[in-house]
């Protein structure tokens, strides 16, 4: 049943957006298209190779002496002109915005070089060395939880900084009595939605006032401002963050860029010119920051009917290297509402914080919540599997009862309206679950793999900002004071002409908020929307902004288009006043429509719009006794059900929520194990729609990034830490080929605590998406551990089965182990010479510089013992790398073993190989095998080819220590290949 | 021969949005920084830096192309079309920006310029196209809040439009 909702000539209607000519025209400006104050200086970052070491010296000399680089920064200056940055937790785990003595990811930022462009700044980088002291890493959560796991920070003496438990309810007495305890443990990836546009900040540092100006595409929460402003040692209002009204995206990720604010502020004070540093897109894989992995084990108590009774959560989420506030936000945002959308009123959680080395973990949308429900509704979905249940029935047996609203959650969630079996029923109807059913049914009979799944999800939005501090314990919070709210400005004038012009503190991120401000302020003064000019833009030196300013937890419609509500109104109210004053009747009967102000009872009697402002301008002294000249209003809002956490642990989360039912139906390809999602029907309740266009442009896109953390969005790490998804033909954001459309079903139960009525919508799919595709995939194939993300050479595996041993004889023999982006590989080859031959070839360092491919310079440096110069590429990157090569185990001549490593801008390797010599019937049989780890860059960007590239290398010195020993020197270009070609025609039969 | 100057640029001629125009540029500067920080546009988004996002697409001599996999002295005496082309006389947005528009096709509109290059030369070639081939031509580019629903919408609308246009008889 659809509730009677607010619509006003604006609010409520699907208008188009004000922000689209601009954009469509190419027109609008992002942040690197923003004019720069002349003298800009460009600013590059060298990265950690490294997922754990000891930086042991850093030498600029010679980065400096490069023509057009002004300055080189490393951890030493940032030291002396910056505080470590303030954390959550009381932990000795500073972080700074250069690493200091110690790398603890790959990525981590090392150095900084700033000069008068970009290109040259880049070239730099590569003259700076840095010698390291690499050292063991922990990547995995469980393993770094582990007693005894190298420490990420040593100083802490764990990696597990943070455990509480929470119980609520009886939960011991509820699972005593359980007729069956249902147990899952489900393991979230690590993913971001990665925005198109990367990190952009511009700061110039003024002298002569201490200020740091600073533009950027921050996107808040401001909480961070004072953690900024203290690490910078300068009160708040010296440091002015300014935000452009376009921004290329954000998903909660351009919070996390506040490290490089500080950094590029140390920079332009050093340099005393402005500095602007881009962001590219290897360094948003690598270093941005992630969604934090988690583990959590999750258990429910039930009763044969499938009633649920309790629940256990055991979380284990990964911050990665460093805490940067407002972590760990994703393990605490939706405390309040862990219970989702089910009436369950007993439960306990733990929640360990892991530190890992690997990118810091950070908000993305969702903000724990994919992963939360991820845990929640796999576990129902495993509740009806064990019970021999449907899993609907399941669902719909667990509900919050509609008729109980307002509800309080166990955990403290202040459920404040809804009625969630309406909102089911219309999705199996509208949705028509009977047809996909069938489809089911038709397809299984036919032996294809089709499952059907359900996702249920309690959308919280407008994050309480007291949320956090229940980590601490209550005697912890009592000393520190009380944390909640959620404080929201916009400003609305109107000049002496009747504009109207509207600001506000969302920091909008391409959602449309200056469309929905525009509606909501044009109903209130009875103007046209399209006459409403927004201002996006931030300035916290001029514009009123609270900690909570900023685009995050679906804050908008519930908080800062209310505080415009609120500015419209005061407005409103004074307009009135003024209009009934001229008019002689009371204000109260003043209406406002079509721009014009008028007696409601009597719309004869009537001024314009702009008549009524002016007056506040022009002629003060006709205002009503006491009134205060113009006409600008400031809107505040902070809803009083946002309270602090009580002294058990309850926390009232959010202050709206909204729901969310799903249902998928989908076919796994037997033969290639890709899923292909059949059907798709989203259901949902978010309070009143104040702009249903967008509203469901809201919804779309975030079940566009939930199949991409379904389907194929994965942060890959090699065990040594090496980062293996730099670029976007390893990290794989879907494409229009692999999201279909799916069917959206909405109804509108307002939210009775906000004047709007509205609730949040940006998050709830990229909550349910996941876990939805995840249940229809194990209804699919009936395999209970589901990890995501389920491409399709891991869906092949499990419903295939492991890939049967290779054929005999083809058995690849056992070699070094790697543990990084590994390759092995092994060869053979013939050399027309004696074994001895070949053999003093090898050992000789002025023939072994010409067999080493791209080796420029080669010296002993001991026995047997060598250090190099090389330039290596992989596909289309080339870079100098320095190596150490040692020959051991020397069996002349017969056998050896060669060893060692090599650095540089790109990344570093280790590895070792083996040889060994035979005397075979016209020269000597070689014989070959290599394993060997890399990391930084080359790892990052090039692991697809890393495999082929290491075959044509090995290839090569093969090839040129053969025409060494021949006594020729070595061609400057490789023979032809002619030899695969006629290997192929003669394995065919073909040739001889 | 092309002209370079003492510090290795090169003066580069081309024909911008149908008018001549005219930089220099370092044989290894793209052509999408170019763009952006030579001759001033602000409609070239840079995205990925390695040809995947599709964000930083124009067309050149009316074929699309990344203007990020491309060195600016490669458009020497060629045609560089971006989304300025598509304007009326009077800056008006054409059918399918407004298409654009109106199904809300866009949300932050960083990727929304290159996808508009790629399907104006992609309806030039195919003006009928069926929804599986707009999803095919699109998948030539990433956009990260859309879910991509609007666009196909837009664009099976204007296919519509136009090719009722061209049925009416002159």
């Amino acid at each position: 049943m659809k509730q009677e909702a607010h619509i006003g000539k604006f609010v409520g209607r699907p208008m188009e957006r004000v922000e689209d000519a601009p954009l469509l025209a190419g027109q609008a400006l992002f942040c690197d298209s923003l004019p720069t104050r002349p003298g800009v200086l460009h600013a590059a970052i060298l990265r950690s190779p490294h997922a754990q070491a000891e930086i042991l010296s850093i030498d600029t000399a010679e980065a400096l002496r490069q023509p057009g680089v002004v300055a080189v920064l490393t951890g030493k200056e940032i030291k002396e002109d910056s505080d470590p940055f303030l954390i959550v937790l009381r932990k000795p785990m500073d972080q700074w915005s250069l690493a200091i003595d110690r790398v603890r990811f790959v990525g981590e930022s090392v150095a900084v070089v700033v000069a008068k462009d970009r290109y040259v700044a880049e070239d730099a980088l590569d003259y700076i060395k840095v010698a390291y002291k690499p050292l063991p890493a922990v990547i995995d959560a469980r393993e770094a939880a582990k007693e005894g796991a190298p420490l990420v920070h040593p100083a802490c003496g764990s990696n597990v900084v943070s455990e509480r438990h929470f119980s609520y309810g009886d939960p011991d007495k509820a699972f005593a009595e359980a007729d069956k305890v249902v147990e899952l443990t489900i393991d979230y990836p690590r993913n971001s939605q990665t925005p198109l546009e990367g990190y952009v900040v511009m700061a110039d540092y003024r002298q002569e006032d201490k200020v740091y100006d600073v533009v950027s595409n921050f996107q808040g929460p401001f909480t961070v401002h004072p953690v900024m402003s203290k690490a910078l040692r300068v009160k708040g209002p010296q440091l002015r963050m300014r935000s452009p009204a376009y921004s290329g995206g954000g998903f909660g990720i351009k919070q996390a860029m506040f490290p490089y604010v500080v950094l590029m502020c140390i920079a332009s004070k050093r340099v005393g010119r402005p500095v602007k540093w881009v962001e590219d897109r290897l360094e948003h894989l690598t270093a941005a920051i992630a969604a934090p992995n988690r583990v959590i084990r999750a258990r429910a108590a039930c009763k044969k009917d499938g009633k649920v009774t309790a629940f256990r959560f055991e979380q284990l989420d990964d911050y990665g290297a460093y805490l940067r506030p407002p972590m760990p936000g994703p393990l605490y945002r939706q405390h309040g509402i862990m219970t989702g959308g089910y009436d369950v009123k007993n439960m306990t959680i733990t929640n360990r914080l892991v530190m890992t080395n690997k990118t810091p973990s950070g908000m993305v949308r969702g903000f724990g919540g994919p992963q939360i429900y991820y845990g929640l509704e796999r576990l129902m979905q495993r509740v009806a599997v064990e019970l021999g249940l449907d899993p609907l029935d399941v669902i719909r047996k667990n509900l919050i009862p509609a008729g109980s609203f307002p509800y309080r959650a166990c955990a403290g969630a202040l459920v404040e309206s809804g009625d969630y079996q309406t909102a089911v029923a219309m999705a199996i109807r509208d949705g028509k679950l009977d047809e996909l059913k069938a489809r089911r049914e038709k397809a299984r009979a036919e032996g294809r793999l089709y499952g059907i799944g359900y996702a249920v999800v309690v959308e919280p939005a407008q994050s309480n900002m007291g949320y956090l501090s229940t980590i601490n314990t209550v005697e912890e919070r009592r000393k520190a004071g009380p944390k909640g709210g959620n404080v929201a400005y916009a400003t609305v004038a109107v000049d002496p002409l009747g504009g109207v012009s509207v600001t506000a503190d969302s920091l909008p991120q391409g959602q449309g908020h200056a469309t929905v401000l525009s509606q909501v302020v044009a109903d209130e003064l009875g103007i046209d929307a399209a006459d409403i000019v927004c201002n996006m833009e931030r300035d916290t030196q001029r514009d009123p902004w609270s900690i909570a300013t900023g685009n995050y937890s679906s804050r908008f419609s519930s908080a800062t288009a209310v505080s415009a509500l609120h500015a419209a109104r005061k407005v409103r109210a004074k307009m009135a006043r003024i209009a009934a004053h001229v008019l002689g009747v009371p204000a109260e009967r003043i209406g406002f429509a079509e721009g014009k102000v008028f007696c409601i009872e009597d719309p004869e009697k009537s001024l314009r719009f702009s008549r009524v402002a002016g007056t506040a301008h022009w002629s003060p002294s006709e205002l009503p006794p006491g009134m205060e000249p113009g006409m600008t209003e400031i809107g505040v809002w902070s809803a009083p059900e946002i309270e602090p956490p009580n002294d058990a642990d309850q926390i009232n989360t959010s202050l709206t929520y909204g729901f969310v039912f799903d249902i998928c139906g989908l076919e796994v390809d037997r033969d290639t194990g890709k899923i292909r999602i059949d059907r798709y029907i989203t259901t949902h309740d978010s309070g009143v729609l104040l702009n249903p266009l967008l509203a469901n442009g809201q919804i779309y896109g975030g079940f566009g990034w939930g199949v991409g953390a379904a389907l194929s969005e994965q942060f890959v790490y090699g065990e040594d830490g090496s980062f293996l998804s730099g670029t976007f033909s390893d990290y794989l954001c879907p494409t229009a080929c692999e999201v279909p459309e799916p069917q959206i079903l909405h109804m509108e139960t307002p939210s009775p605590l906000t004047p709007l009525g509205a609730k949040g919508i940006g998050e709830g799919s990229v909550m349910s998406t996941p876990v939805c595709i995840a249940n229809a995939f194990a209804d699919a194939t009936g395999i209970k551990d589901v990890k995501l993300p389920l491409n399709p050479w891991k869906v092949a595996a499990l419903i295939q089965g492991e890939e049967p041993p290779r054929p005999k004889g083809q058995a690849a023999p056992a070699r070094a182990r790697t543990s990084g982006k590994g390759l092995q590989g092994e060869g053979s080859a013939f050399v027309p010479a004696t074994p001895e031959q070949v053999w003093a070839t090898l050992i000789n360092p002025e023939k072994l510089a010409q067999v080493i491919p791209g080796c420029s310079k080669l010296e002993a440096v001991g026995p047997n013992s060598y250090r190099a110069e090389l330039s290596l590429g992989v596909g289309a990157v080339r870079g100098r790398f320095e190596a150490r090569i040692t020959l051991s185990n020397l069996k002349a001549p017969k056998s050896g073993v060669i060893s060692g490593g090599l650095q540089g801008p790109l990344g570093s390797s280790e590895g070792v190989g083996n040889i060994t010599l035979e005397a075979v019937s016209g020269g000597t049989q070689l014989n070959y095998d290599y394993g060997f780890d890399i990391s930084g860059k080359v790892a990052a960007v090039g692991g697809r080819m890393l495999d082929g590239t290491a075959r044509v290398i090995m290839k090569q010195f093969f090839e040129r220590l053969a025409s060494l020993t021949e006594g020729r020197a070595v061609a400057a270009a490789a023979p032809p290949p002619a030899s695969w070609w006629k290997r192929l025609l003669k394995a065919l039969g073909i040739a001889r | 021969m092309p002209q370079v100057t003492s510090d290795g640029r090169t003066l580069i001629n081309f024909i911008l949005n149908g008018k001549p125009a005219s930089g220099q540029a370092e044989p290894r500067m793209l052509l999408s920084d170019f763009l952006r920080q030579v001759a001033g546009l602000t409609e070239v988004h840079v995205g990925c830096e390695h040809g995947i996002c599709g964000a930083c697409t124009l067309r050149i001599d009316g074929e699309p192309a990344r203007s990020c996999l491309t060195f600016a002295v490669q458009i020497e005496g060629r045609r560089v079309d971006t989304v300025q082309s598509l304007l009326g006389p009077r800056g008006e947005l054409n059918d399918l920006q407004a298409a654009f528009r109106k199904h809300h096709s866009l949300q932050c509109g960083y990727c929304t310029t290159g996808i508009l290059m790629s399907a104006t030369a992609f309806l030039e070639k195919n003006p009928n196209p069926g929804e599986e081939e707009i999803r095919d031509m699109l998948s030539g580019h990433i956009c990260r809040c859309t879910g991509y629903v609007g666009m196909v919408r837009a664009i099976k609308e204007v296919v519509a439009s136009r090719s009722a246009k061209s049925k009416v008889p002159a």
